[in-house]
């Protein structure tokens, strides 16, 4: 099968994953984005790239933050947002993935940003999409199992853009759960893409997926000796159900060990940002200190989110020659 | 029905033969090769010049769905599929809906599948009921009533205790035990070899020592019991290694392989074709060397099908919802035809119908695969040049997803012969 995320001249056609992007559309996407994030800033939030285009946001699996913040991003491109919460509608009835994406392509949709807990649904979606030759249609992956959430790593590169210009001597430090985070997975590609020279994940044996090195990435499971000297820090959100178990005892020893203290901070470069993808645990994986510090960049992240998603989507829809 | 094939390619591995011979059928059972028998008139003679002759293939993984999955498949829809694709004895796995626990069950399957005239079919008992692995089945009843060994399907036994005694009732009527080797925590729930593509795709892994814990602990078994035992479906180069020193050690073990990880690895599950959702996983590449590997000197005693039949609502979603499983009856042939091609070898096509014939006869204990003369008349003729592209209109199984979709495969099956009778041709 073929790449399904790009068109046969080479061009977006579905954002699936960062993994198989050319620079190129990386760097277009990250300078479109640019060109938006002015415009939150003006009296009149709207630009009118995609008006009369409907969005469906299909939401498998619960999301408000990034939900909200695709809505937000649809509307301030004047297109009609439809938001559809699927867990509690149509699959709960019986009825298929693809068969809700029939229905919702008869009523006219122009572009599907789809989240879901399966690692590869879009891309059965974009699939489907290509077999029933409805090209006009677009999917935006917003987040499929531990696979990928690519907006998310896009805007990611954004903010380490915007702070530290230039990727090709950086060292990047992902630290927490990157066995099951897609965040983690998008921003390794990310990086490589752009040319970050050194990728460190940071984590528990038990947290890393196997052959991580094989993406490009130095593995560190002390978190003093992988934080030294990073240029940028990127902590991973631990999901509760994971802190006590077969994977770890329980939070209070996951923040002794992988916790970002000012401490730990104090051992990265001393201009070294912190990002994270939200919703942060204070006192889990990241103490407020350091949370509310000089150095985090968090809600710049936020901001910068819709920025990126509507660079993404305005491409899509062809908006923004 | 007197039969008379003349001017074919027999190649029968049982008994060392790849020339040009006649082979002439009477009352079911091979009554001559090379020369008639006197005064045989054949009601009817089959040209098969250009073809190959060779012993209807025994496939020792088919799943035919029945009882309990017919919106899967049919029994009339995989018993053709099975002709079509020249396998004349099958054997099935209990998973069925009721599971094969019960004799009448069996008993009905039998029935029902002799009165299709077409292949044999040997079904697998359960090893214990429901496949619960609490308690046994009723072997002795199970096998008069036509099983012919034991097995847990898919379902692991957690308690080695009850795979001990499992292994202990078996043995003490000297029946085999088929197993897949897997062990019931490590890699459960896993959808794909935990490997870099399984790492870059967020799926999650079933990693090779899930195959090799579960061998290790059925080896110490099979020393503490004597039992025979058949691993079905290796996946790993770690495993096979195993597999090999039993073997070199003297443990009565036999095993087979599924014929897709023959030729596949977990790299074409390329942007996650469900298609290439197996069980056990598509693994490496250096696992699929060493199951070629092992074809060629003998650790691997058969390769099956594999056959399981999934229809378009299990597989049309997302990689780990999907079902695993792809159709197999109809590719058999053409998919050892290319291993066997791939060895550059003229005897590999001996090699590889043995593997599909006489040598998978042998592990189940079945009377096929064998031309010479008073043997069953189950014959295949097939055309190992002629090609065709693998899609659902080509297909007779229900079963339409294969990772083998859109290729082009050598090998057409002309005629199957099932007990002396014409049971397909084209």
């Amino acid at each position: 099968m073929l790449n399904p995320q790009l068109t046969k001249n080479g061009e977006l056609q579905h954002l699936l994953s960062i993994e198989g992007l050319p620079k190129s559309i990386v760097n277009h996407i990250l300078d479109t984005a640019s060109s938006f994030v002015s415009i939150s800033d003006r009296e009149v939030k709207k630009v009118p790239l995609m008006r009369g285009k409907s969005v469906f946001n299909l939401f498998f699996e619960n999301s408000t933050r990034t939900r909200t913040t695709f809505e937000i991003a649809s509307k301030r491109l004047s297109a009609d947002v439809i938001n559809l919460n699927i867990q509690a509608s149509s699959a709960s009835k019986g009825e298929s993935l693809l068969d809700t994406i029939d229905n919702l392509s008869a009523m006219h949709a122009d572009m599907f940003v789809v989240r879901h807990a399966q690692s590869g649904a879009p891309y059965l979606i974009a699939k489907h999409l290509i077999d029933t030759k409805q090209s006009h249609v677009h999917v935006v992956n917003a987040g499929d199992g531990r696979h990928a959430h690519p907006t998310q790593g896009l805007l990611d590169m954004y903010t380490i853009r915007h702070y530290k210009k230039d990727f090709t001597n950086l060292t990047v430090a992902i630290v927490g759960d990157i066995l099951h985070s897609r965040v983690a997975r998008s921003d390794i590609h990310a990086l490589t893409t752009l040319g970050v020279p050194e990728i460190r994940a940071i984590a528990p044996h038990t947290l890393l997926p196997g052959a991580l090195e094989q993406m490009g990435v130095r593995v560190f499971t002390n978190m003093d000796e992988g934080l030294k000297g990073v240029d940028v820090i990127i902590m991973l959100r631990l999901q509760s159900e994971r802190m006590s178990g077969a994977l770890l005892p329980s939070a209070q020893e996951y923040f002794k060990s992988y916790g970002l203290t000012p401490e730990r901070l104090a051992l990265a470069h001393p201009d070294a940002i912190v990002m994270h993808p939200g919703p942060m645990n204070r006192g889990v994986e990241i103490d407020s200190a350091v949370a509310d510090g000089p150095q985090a960049v968090i809600l710049p992240q936020v901001t910068f989110g819709i920025a990126v998603r509507m660079a993404v989507m305005s491409i899509l829809a062809g908006g923004h020659a | 029905m007197k039969l008379h094939i003349q001017h074919g390619r027999l190649v029968d591995p049982a008994n060392g033969i790849d020339a040009v011979r006649d082979v002439f059928i009477d009352g079911g059972v091979i009554a001559g090769v090379g020369a008639a028998p006197d005064g045989f008139q054949a009601d009817r003679v089959i040209d098969a010049t250009g073809l190959v002759v060779a012993p209807g293939l025994v496939d020792l993984s088919a799943r035919l769905r029945e009882p309990g999955y017919e919106f899967k498949a049919t029994l009339e829809s995989e018993m053709r599929a099975a002709v079509q694709g020249g396998v004349t004895s099958l054997v099935c796995p209990p998973d069925t809906d009721p599971v094969l626990d019960e004799p009448g069950l069996v008993e009905m399957l039998k029935h029902r599948a002799r009165n299709l005239l077409q292949a044999h079919v040997h079904p697998l008992g359960a090893l214990t009921m429901g496949l619960k692995g609490e308690a046994l089945t009723e072997m002795a009843e199970l096998t008069e009533a036509g099983c012919i060994g034991f097995s847990q399907a898919e379902v692991p036994i957690e308690d080695t205790n009850v795979l001990l005694r499992a292994l202990q009732y078996a043995n003490t009527f000297g029946y085999t035990v088929w197993l897949r080797p897997q062990d019931a925590h490590i890699g459960a729930g896993g959808i794909a070899h935990a490997g870099p593509l399984a790492s870059r795709l967020g799926l999650s892994g079933v990693p090779v020592m899930a195959e090799t814990i579960a061998l290790h602990t059925i080896f110490e078994l099979v020393r503490a019991t004597g039992a025979r035992v058949h691993l079905c479906r290796m996946s790993s180069a770690a495993g096979l290694d195993l597999v090999r020193a039993a073997k070199k050690e003297g443990l009565p073990v036999t095993c087979d392989v599924g014929v897709h990880h023959l030729h596949m690895t977990d790299a074409d599950i390329g942007f996650f074709d469900s298609n290439a959702r197996l069980t056990p996983p598509l693994r490496s590449q250096r696992d699929r060397d060493a199951i070629r590997a092992g074809l060629l000197d003998g650790t691997v005693d058969a390769v099956c099908s594999d056959h399981t039949p999934v229809d378009d609502d299990e597989k049309l979603l997302p990689f780990g919802e999907a079902s695993p499983g792809a159709t197999g009856l109809e590719l058999l042939l053409s998919l050892m035809l290319k291993w066997a091609d791939d060895q550059h070898d003229p005897s590999a096509l001996t090699k590889a119908l043995a593997k599909v014939g006489i040598d998978a006869a042998r592990v189940a204990g079945l009377p096929a695969g064998d031309l010479a003369v008073g043997r069953a008349a189950d014959v295949v003729l097939f055309d190992p040049a002629a090609r065709w592209v693998v899609n659902g209109a080509a297909l007779a199984s229900q079963g339409k997803h294969t990772p083998f979709l859109g290729y082009e495969l050598a090998g057409q099956v002309r005629v199957t012969i099932v007990a002396g009778r014409v049971a397909y041709e084209r």
